[in-house]
C-alpha cells in the first residue's frame, strides 16, 4: 500500500461542481470550484445552458416580432427590454413617442426597477439562508405591481408592452389610482423590509467585507448598473444619456464606498427609494390624455412583416435594473435587420465572478454570485 | 451590540405572525386556489381563439394568413377551403394553433385585419399530453363573439364602433388596402411538427 | 386536578397491578421499564411528526401564508401524508457508496435522540429513568448524533455531504463546549447532575431563569442547543442555498424521514432541557405539571421556529468565532457570578451578581466590537 498521498505536504484540493442543477445558483448557471477546506482557489462560471439562440431569431423575423423576444431575456423585467429595444428601432427608423407614452413608458421602467431591486434582496436572503420569509415578502409587493401590468398590459411577467414610437395601449380605467396606491405604500413597505434586514448582524456580518469589487477592475472590465455604483463610480445611464425623459425628474445616484455585498444590497434599496421619488414626480406631471402612438410608430405597427427601417444602425441603451442593457441593430433596409446585438448587464457583470470569489468561503460565493443579480435568461439568451 | 438588529428583525416576523391572525384580510396573500380564483383583468391575455358570429359556420377569419405569417414563434397553421371547382375560399379548411409552441404574445390579435383572433381569458389548459392534446384546431378554437363581449366588454365596444364605421356587418368583408391573398397560403408542413 | 396531575403515573401503576397479580416480581420490574420505552418510543416520532407541522404552520404564518391547510383540519393530517408519501418513495443509494455506512447513519442518528428523552423529568414523577448523572447522560449520548452524521456524509461518496459532514462535526464538538460551561452554573447551585432535583431546586417560581446568571445562563445554553441541532441560523450542516442539504444529501425516502425525525426530536429535547434547567421544568400553578412541561417546551420550540422565519445563516468561520470567541468566554464568566450568587447571603447576591454581569456584558460588548459589523454612509451623486 502507497502512503505518499498520507505524507504528502499539498493541500488536498476539492473539485465541486455547484451547479446547474442547485437550488441557489438562480437558474441554470455552474460554477466549478476548486476547494481548499471551504476556501474557494479558482472558479470557473460555465454558462450556456439556456442558450435560446436570440439573437439569431431575431435576425429572421421583423422588428416587431422581435419584442416578446426581449421580454424572455430577462424575465423579471421585461418592460425595460421592451425599453431599450424600442429605442433602438426608433433610433433605427427616426420615430418620435408621443409626451404621454414617454411618460408611462418611465413609468414602466420604474416600476420594474422596483420589482427587480425588491426580488434580488429577497433572493439574496435566501442565498444567506433566510428560509423564504424576505423573498416571500417581496412576492407580496411584486404581486401588486404585477397586478397592475396584468391590467396595462395584459400579461404579468411577459410583457410585450412597448411599440416602436409608443406603447401598445393607454392605462386601463383606473390605472393611475393603481399605481398611486403602490407608489404610496411602497416606502412603508422599503421600511419594514430594512427593519428586518439592514440592522440585522448575521446579514451585515455576512455580507460587509465579502467579495469586493474595486473601482478600477469594475471600470476595467466594463461593469455596470448598481454593481458599479456600489463600488463607488457614479455611472447611471439615465443620468449620463438622459434619455427619454429622465431629465425632467429629480433623482440622485446612490454610490457606495466599498464595493463589497453588503454595499451592493443598500445601494439597490437606496436606488428603490430614489425610484419612488421618480415616480412620484412623475404621476405629477403626467398629462392626463395624449397620443400614445406616434403616426410612424402606428404605420410600423400595422403590418411588421412589411415594415422596412432605412439602411443604416442604431444602438439604443438604457439603465436596466442591472446594468447597462442596449440593443445594436444593423439595417439593410429589408424588413428584417441584417444584425441583431444584445449588450446584457447580467452577462458581463458575472464575468468578474471569479476575481470576487477567490480566497472566500463557498457560502460566500453564493451571496457573491446572488449580490451580482443574474438572471440566466439574459446571461444565455 | 449584538442581537438588537435580530431583534428589530424578529418583531417584523412576530408581527406578521400575529397579523395573519388577527386581521387575516392584510395578514393573509395567498389565494386558496382551486376554490377561490383570482379575477383576471379585462386585457389579460392567453391563448388565442377564433371568433364566429351566430353560428360557427360564419367565422369572421378568411384565412389570410397575415397572422400565420407574423406569429414570432409561428404557432398558427393555416389551409383555405376550397370548393368543387378547386377555387380558394374566404375561409378557412384547416386552422390549427399549437398552444404548446404559442407564448401569448397577442401579435396576432394586434395585426389581424378582420378582427377574427382574439386572446383568450382561459388559463386552465394543462393536459397529461403535449403534443397532439395542446394542438387546437378549427373547432376546438371557435367561440361566439358574444364570448369575445363578455371577457372583454372595452375592446368589444371599441371594435365594434370601428367595424360599424367601415360598414362590415356580420361575415367580414376585405377592406379597401389589404386584400387578403388566399393563393399566396403557405403550403408548408405545419411548424409544429 | 389530582387525577389530571398524574393520569400518566396513575396509568402506569394501574397497568402493573394489574401483570402483578399473577407474574413474578422480577416480570414487573421488566414491563415497568418496557411501559416506559414505550411510552417515549411513541412520544418521539409523534413530537416529531407534530412539530413538522408547527413549524411549516408558523412560518407559513410568518410569511403570511397559510401553511398545510388540506390535510385534515388545520392540516393536522399532514404529517401522516408526509410519512406515507416517504415511506412509498424510492430509496436510492449512490453507486460509490458505502453501502453499509450509508444505510446505517440514519438509524443510529435516532438512537441518541430518542435516548435522551429517558432522563426528561415531563412531569412530577415522570422521568422515565431518574439517573444521578441524568445531565452528564444528556449531554454526552446528545453528542453521539455527530457520529451519525458524519458516518452519512462519508457514506454518501458525494461532495457536497462530506462538506456538510465537515461542517457539522467542526459546529458540534464546539459548540458542546460553551453548551456544558453553560450549564455548569446549574449544577454548581442545585448541587446535583439529577434532572429531577434540578426542577425541585427550582419549585414555587423560583427558576433560574430570573436570576442574574441563569438569565444569561438560559441564553447561551439555547443558543448552544440550537446550534447543537443544526437549525437556523446554525444550520450550516444541511445550508440548502450553499450545499444542496449537507450531509442528507444523498438520502430519499424513509432514511430521510429518519434525519429529519432525528432533527426535530433533538431539537425537541433541547427545548425541554432548556425548560427543566431554567425555567422550572415541570413547575407551574393551576394546570397539571406535564402540562407546564410542555407548554414551556413549545414555547422553546416556538422561538426556534421563530429563528428560522426570520434569521439568514452564518458563515462557518463566523460560527465558530462565536462559539469560541463569544459565547465560550461568556459561559465561563457566568460561572463565576452564578459562584458569587452562591456565596453571598440573598438579598446581596442579587445585586452583585446584577453588577458583575453588567460588567460582563461590557467587557465582551467592547472585546467584540471590533469584529461587530459598522453602520454604512453612502454618497448621493447628482
Amino acid at each position: 500500500m502507497s502512503d505518499t498521498a498520507v505524507h504528502s505536504q499539498e493541500p488536498q484540493l476539492l473539485e465541486v461542481s455547484i451547479g446547474p442543477q442547485h437550488p441557489s445558483t438562480h437558474g441554470v448557471f455552474r460554477m466549478n470550484v476548486v476547494l481548499d477546506g471551504e476556501t474557494i482557489v479558482k472558479l470557473k462560471p460555465v454558462m450556456g445552458y439556456l442558450h435560446r439562440n436570440h439573437e439569431q431569431l431575431a435576425e429572421n423575423m421583423s422588428y416587431l416580432a422581435s419584442m416578446p423576444y426581449t421580454d424572455r431575456l430577462d424575465y423579471i423585467c421585461s418592460m425595460t427590454n421592451n425599453f431599450a429595444y424600442a429605442m433602438a428601432v426608433e433610433k433605427l427608423a427616426g420615430i418620435d413617442v408621443p409626451e404621454r407614452a414617454q411618460y408611462i413608458r418611465v413609468l414602466m421602467a420604474e416600476l420594474t426597477r422596483l420589482i427587480n431591486h425588491t426580488l434580488l434582496v429577497g433572493f439574496l436572503l435566501n442565498d444567506l439562508g433566510a428560509f423564504f420569509t424576505p423573498t416571500l415578502y417581496a412576492f407580496r409587493e411584486r404581486e401588486k405591481i404585477l397586478d397592475f401590468f396584468e391590467a396595462t398590459a395584459g400579461s404579468r411577467m411577459m410583457c410585450n408592452y412597448f411599440r416602436f414610437g409608443g406603447v401598445k395601449a393607454d392605462l386601463p380605467a383606473g390605472g393611475m389610482e393603481q399605481v398611486k396606491e403602490i407608489v404610496k405604500n411602497y416606502s412603508r413597505f422599503l421600511d419594514e423590509f430594512e427593519r428586518l434586514l439592514t440592522s440585522n448582524e448575521i446579514l451585515r456580518s455576512r455580507c460587509q467585507n465579502v467579495g469586493i469589487l474595486s473601482k478600477e477592475l469594475a471600470v476595467n472590465a466594463s461593469i455596470t448598473g448598481p454593481i458599479l455604483r456600489a463600488s463607488g463610480v457614479n455611472y447611471d445611464i439615465r443620468k449620463v444619456d438622459k434619455y427619454s425623459i429622465y431629465d425632467r425628474f429629480e433623482f440622485k445616484v446612490p454610490l457606495g464606498k466599498v464595493g463589497d455585498v453588503y454595499d451592493r444590497y443598500y445601494v439597490r434599496i437606496l436606488e428603490m427609494r430614489e425610484s419612488i421619488k421618480i415616480l412620484q414626480q412623475l404621476l405629477k406631471q403626467m398629462p392626463e390624455k395624449g397620443e400614445i402612438l406616434s403616426a410612424k410608430g402606428a404605420a410600423a405597427a400595422k403590418s411588421p412583416r412589411m415594415w422596412k427601417p432605412p439602411a443604416g444602425d442604431a444602438y439604443g441603451r438604457i439603465e436596466s435594473p442591472k446594468g447597462e442593457l442596449g440593443f445594436y441593430l444593423v439595417s439593410d433596409g429589408s424588413p428584417k435587420p441584417y444584425r441583431y446585438h444584445v449588450r446584457p448587464p447580467s452577462f458581463i457583470n458575472i464575468t468578474i465572478l471569479e476575481d470576487m470569489c477567490l480566497g472566500q468561503k463557498v457560502a460566500d460565493a453564493i451571496v457573491i454570485l446572488g449580490s451580482v443579480d443574474i438572471v440566466l435568461g439574459e446571461v444565455d439568451r | 451590540m449584538f442581537g438588537f438588529g435580530v431583534l428589530k428583525g424578529m418583531s417584523v416576523t412576530l408581527w406578521n405572525f400575529i397579523l395573519s391572525y388577527v386581521y387575516p384580510k392584510k395578514g393573509i396573500t395567498t389565494v386558496q386556489y382551486p376554490e377561490q380564483k383570482k379575477e383576471v383583468e379585462e386585457r389579460f391575455r392567453n391563448f388565442p381563439f377564433l371568433v364566429y358570429e351566430g353560428a360557427p359556420d360564419n367565422m369572421r377569419c378568411v384565412a389570410c394568413d397575415i397572422c400565420s405569417k407574423e406569429c414570432p414563434p409561428k404557432c398558427i397553421y393555416i389551409i383555405p377551403e376550397k370548393d368543387a371547382q378547386g377555387r380558394v375560399q374566404k375561409k378557412p379548411a384547416t386552422f390549427d394553433i399549437d398552444y404548446a409552441i404559442c407564448m401569448n404574445c397577442g401579435i396576432c390579435e394586434e395585426v389581424c385585419p378582420f378582427d377574427a383572433i382574439f386572446m383568450d381569458h382561459e388559463y386552465e389548459l394543462a393536459e397529461y399530453e403535449r403534443l397532439s392534446s395542446l394542438l387546437y384546431h378549427k373547432e376546438d378554437l371557435l367561440k361566439p363573439v358574444e364570448h369575445f363581449a363578455k371577457i372583454r366588454p372595452t375592446d368589444y365596444g371599441r371594435i365594434e364602433a370601428t367595424r360599424a364605421a367601415k360598414g362590415v356587418k356580420g361575415r367580414a368583408q376585405p377592406v379597401a388596402g389589404a386584400p387578403p391573398k388566399p393563393a399566396e397560403t403557405q403550403q408548408s408542413p405545419p411548424a409544429t411538427s | 386536578m389530582e387525577t389530571s396531575e398524574s393520569i400518566f403515573v396513575v396509568i402506569k401503576k394501574a397497568i402493573l397491578g394489574f401483570f402483578h397479580g399473577f407474574l413474578p416480581d422480577w416480570t414487573v420490574v421488566i414491563i415497568s421499564i418496557l411501559i416506559s420505552v414505550t411510552a417515549i418510543v411513541i412520544f418521539g416520532p409523534v413530537t416529531m411528526m407534530f412539530l413538522t407541522w408547527l413549524e411549516r404552520k408558523v412560518v407559513g404564518r410568518i410569511q403570511n401564508r397559510y401553511g398545510p391547510n388540506r390535510a385534515g383540519i388545520f392540516g393536522l393530517l399532514q404529517p401522516i401524508a408526509d410519512g406515507v408519501k416517504m415511506l412509498t418513495k424510492e430509496d436510492i443509494v449512490p453507486r460509490a457508496a458505502d453501502k453499509v455506512t450509508h444505510f446505517l447513519a440514519p438509524v443510529i442518528v435516532v438512537i441518541p435522540a430518542l435516548l435522551v428523552f429517558s432522563v426528561l423529568p415531563f412531569g412530577r414523577g415522570m422521568a422515565a429513568v431518574n439517573l444521578n448523572v441524568g445531565l452528564l447522560f444528556f449531554l454526552a449520548v446528545s453528542t453521539m448524533s455527530t457520529i451519525a452524521i458524519f458516518m452519512g456524509s462519508w457514506g454518501s461518496r458525494n461532495k457536497f455531504s462530506l462538506l456538510g459532514g465537515m461542517r457539522a462535526v467542526a459546529q458540534m464538538v464546539s459548540y458542546e463546549i460553551p453548551m456544558v460551561m453553560s450549564v455548569v452554573p446549574v449544577i454548581l447551585v442545585t448541587g446535583s447532575l439529577s434532572m429531577v432535583s434540578i426542577v425541585e431546586a427550582q419549585l414555587g417560581g423560583k427558576w433560574f431563569v430570573l436570576t442574574p446568571w441563569g438569565f444569561f445562563g438560559a441564553i447561551v445554553f439555547f443558543l448552544c442547543g440550537v446550534a447543537e441541532v443544526n437549525r437556523t441560523p446554525f444550520d450550516l450542516p444541511e445550508g440548502e442555498s450553499e450545499i444542496i442539504a449537507g450531509f442528507h444529501t444523498e438520502y430519499s425516502g424513509m432514511k430521510f424521514a429518519l434525519f429529519y425525525m432525528a432533527e426535530f426530536m433533538s431539537a425537541f429535547a433541547i427545548a425541554g432541557l432548556t425548560a427543566t434547567l431554567f425555567f422550572g421544568g415541570w413547575d407551574g400553578p393551576l394546570l397539571p405539571s406535564w402540562l407546564w412541561f410542555l407548554v414551556k417546551s413549545y414555547a422553546m420550540i416556538f422561538i426556534m421556529i421563530w429563528f428560522r422565519g426570520t434569521l439568514p445563516r452564518f458563515r462557518i468561520d463566523q460560527l465558530m468565532g462565536f462559539a469560541w470567541k463569544l459565547l465560550l468566554p461568556f459561559a465561563l464568566l457566568n460561572i463565576f457570578v452564578a459562584a458569587l450568587w452562591q456565596m453571598l447571603p440573598a438579598p446581596k447576591n442579587l445585586i452583585v451578581s446584577g453588577i458583575a454581569e453588567a460588567v460582563i456584558l461590557v467587557i465582551v460588548f467592547f472585546a467584540s466590537r471590533k469584529d461587530s459589523p459598522k453602520k454604512r454612509t453612502y454618497v448621493f451623486a447628482d
